[in-house]
């Protein structure tokens, strides 16, 4: 894709050599990316990367140190107002009314969009509905468990009608159950037609999600693609993992086959898995050897390395 | 030019009000809880320095010394309701609760939210002075027509104070560091602005400080002045001081804000 100077009018987010920089660190360092309507495209990186902070800058809270950055083809800058009028925003951290209840969270923040609050009342029952709220209407926010308070955080992000939906971690520290739930709503969300930017860390989540993804590392872009594009441009061939132990590593480097380890397993990309299995598992008794396509796991691991992140 | 600005300042006020009408309906959630205090503060004191102490004082300026003090209460009370919300209850708010990044997500700026923030502080003092009016009415120790005016000016001693607390409030590294204006500056200010004992007491060059850096002491002279239906030459003074703070303050704490969250 190629940019142009001209906004196209499907555009809806477009950063051009986009930086952002706190006194002595770089946050974002020049980040090129741009978003379509009707798209759910994700930021995957590791803690630290500066995902959050290009979200606090597409959301227009945070102004930009360099760089071009435009939202529905305008300059945050200059119309932050009339941007973040259009955006709903689910923030990495629950920021919900405690003293309020779930129905009043919704009215109330409504009201801040200038709603009229018969209107705001309506879609709030409506958004309560679609995501399997009506019975907790009027309880008070203490009392709802993470997915619910997740869910009403995404509910609260469309009171108005948003035509860019931000998610920042959107099923950070949910349950198995509650991040399937939110899931299909997202889903269910992007057929409509809206326009969705998340950030997320778990590789599964913008596996099943995004249309199209970049990763991010020490505030740069590595990569940009669909989950399988990349899979098969990084990773291309099937991972065959086994427990790393000596004899098996002296196997490999005798046998000039590349490995990579990560803890206690090794793992080896191939193009004939099944031979390769076979072979360890004939030399090395009762060794586990596990035979499995590349994930965008792998792409990512790749790239940002095993270096566990502070 | 002229229509754009008066624009930006209507927008300015929507936005504010509706960061208002926010904490007014937290508030009223907890209405029972929130109007205990105003009510029963003021009792005490009148009740224990008022009638207790007072008894064993003769006239102070020609007045019984109820009479004296239930002025300085009144101005008393709109100091500390309003700075405890702007110094504590904002600093839950951005801090604790969040409520400034959920608020700054939508078309709201962070110069609507302070400025809300500070009119919702005007309006606890405005409802504690409420409260003791009716207080000081039925105990018939203030007059009808001075409470009147004392009404609306105590809202803009409130934005005041407000202002004030939201200053400290923006450049506090933690919420326990907010005790130390309240403790070195509010305390102090309670007792030593002609509050409890005529302001003329004191060496007068504590009276200068008091007159230059203690903002409750113009209060106090305004409203004791129209409860006991007394004039006095500091009113020029007192006027001055409480409108420039105001409005100097809270530009400050807008700004002081701006420059610890818009980062």
């Amino acid at each position: 894709m190629t940019m142009s100077d001209s906004p196209l009018p499907n555009r809806v987010i477009e950063a051009t050599g986009l930086i952002k920089r706190y006194r002595e660190l770089t946050a974002v360092n020049g980040i090129t990316f741009s978003v379509t309507k009707g798209e759910l495209f994700g930021f995957l990186g590791p803690n630290g990367a500066g995902k959050t902070t290009t979200m606090k800058m597409v959301q227009c809270v945070s102004p930009r140190s360099g760089g071009a950055l435009k939202i529905f083809g305008e300059d945050p800058e200059f119309s932050g107002r009339s941007i973040r009028k259009r955006i709903g925003v689910v923030p990495q951290e629950t920021n919900l009314d405690p003293d309020l209840s779930v129905f009043d969270n919704l009215v109330m923040y409504a009201r801040f969009f200038d709603i009229s609050k018969s209107d705001a009342e309506k879609r709030a029952l409506s958004l309560l509905e679609f995501f399997e709220l009506q019975a907790k209407k009027d309880t008070i926010i203490e009392k709802l468990s993470g997915g619910m308070k997740r869910r009403l955080l995404l509910a609260r992000s469309l009171m108005n009608n948003p035509d860019l939906l931000i998610l920042d971690e959107p099923t950070i520290g949910l349950d198995p159950q509650a991040r399937h739930h939110i899931w299909e709503k997202l889903l269910k969300l992007r057929a409509e037609g809206h326009t969705i930017v998340l950030t997320t860390h778990y590789l599964d989540e913008a596996a099943r999600l995004c249309d199209r993804l970049v990763i991010m590392d020490h505030g740069n872009i590595l990569v940009e693609g669909s989950p399988d594009e990349l899979v098969r441009t990084y990773i291309g061939m099937d991972i065959v993992e086994t427990d790393n132990t000596d004899e098996v590593t002296r196997y490999l480097n005798l046998m000039d086959i590349s490995f990579e380890i990560g803890g206690e397993t090794i793992q080896i990309r191939t193009n004939k898995p099944r031979e390769l299995a076979d072979i360890l598992m004939d030399k090395f008794q009762g060794i586990r050897v596990i035979t499995r396509p590349g994930s965008l796991e792998d792409v990512f691991l790749m790239l940002t390395g095993r270096r566990i992140r502070e | 030019m002229r229509r754009k600005t008066g624009e930006k300042v209507g927008i300015l006020f929507i936005g504010a009000y509706h960061v208002w009408l926010r904490n007014a309906l937290v508030f009223r959630k907890n209405i029972r809880v929130n109007l205990l205090p105003p009510f029963i503060e003021p009792l005490l004191y009148l009740g224990a320095i008022g009638f207790g102490i007072g008894a064993y004082i003769t006239d102070i300026e020609g007045l019984p010394y109820v009479r004296f003090i239930a002025p300085a209460i009144l101005a008393a009370s709109v100091m500390n309701a309003s700075f405890f919300e702007c110094a504590y209850g904002t600093y839950v708010r951005m801090y604790y609760q969040k409520t400034f990044d959920a608020l700054l997500a939508t078309p709201i700026t962070i110069h609507e939210v302070i400025l809300g923030e500070i009119f919702w502080g005007a309006t606890r003092g405005f409802i504690s002075a409420l409260s003791i009016s009716i207080i000081l009415l039925l105990l018939g120790l203030a007059s009808p027509s001075g409470l009147l005016l004392a009404l609306p000016l105590s809202f803009v001693a409130g934005l005041l104070f407000s202002g004030i607390a939201a200053c400290f409030s923006a450049v506090s590294p933690s919420i326990d560091t907010i005790s130390y204006p309240a403790t070195l500056f509010i305390a102090p200010m309670f007792l030593f602005s002609g509050t409890f004992f005529p302001l003329h007491l004191l060496p007068w060059i504590v009276q200068i400080l008091a007159l230059l850096f203690l903002p409750l002491t113009h209060v106090v002279s305004l409203i004791r002045g129209l409860l006991t239906e007394s004039t006095d030459l500091l009113w020029a003074l007192n006027i001055t001081w409480i409108v420039l703070g105001t409005i100097v303050f809270s530009v400050l704490a807008i700004r002081l804000f701006e420059r610890r969250l818009i980062v």
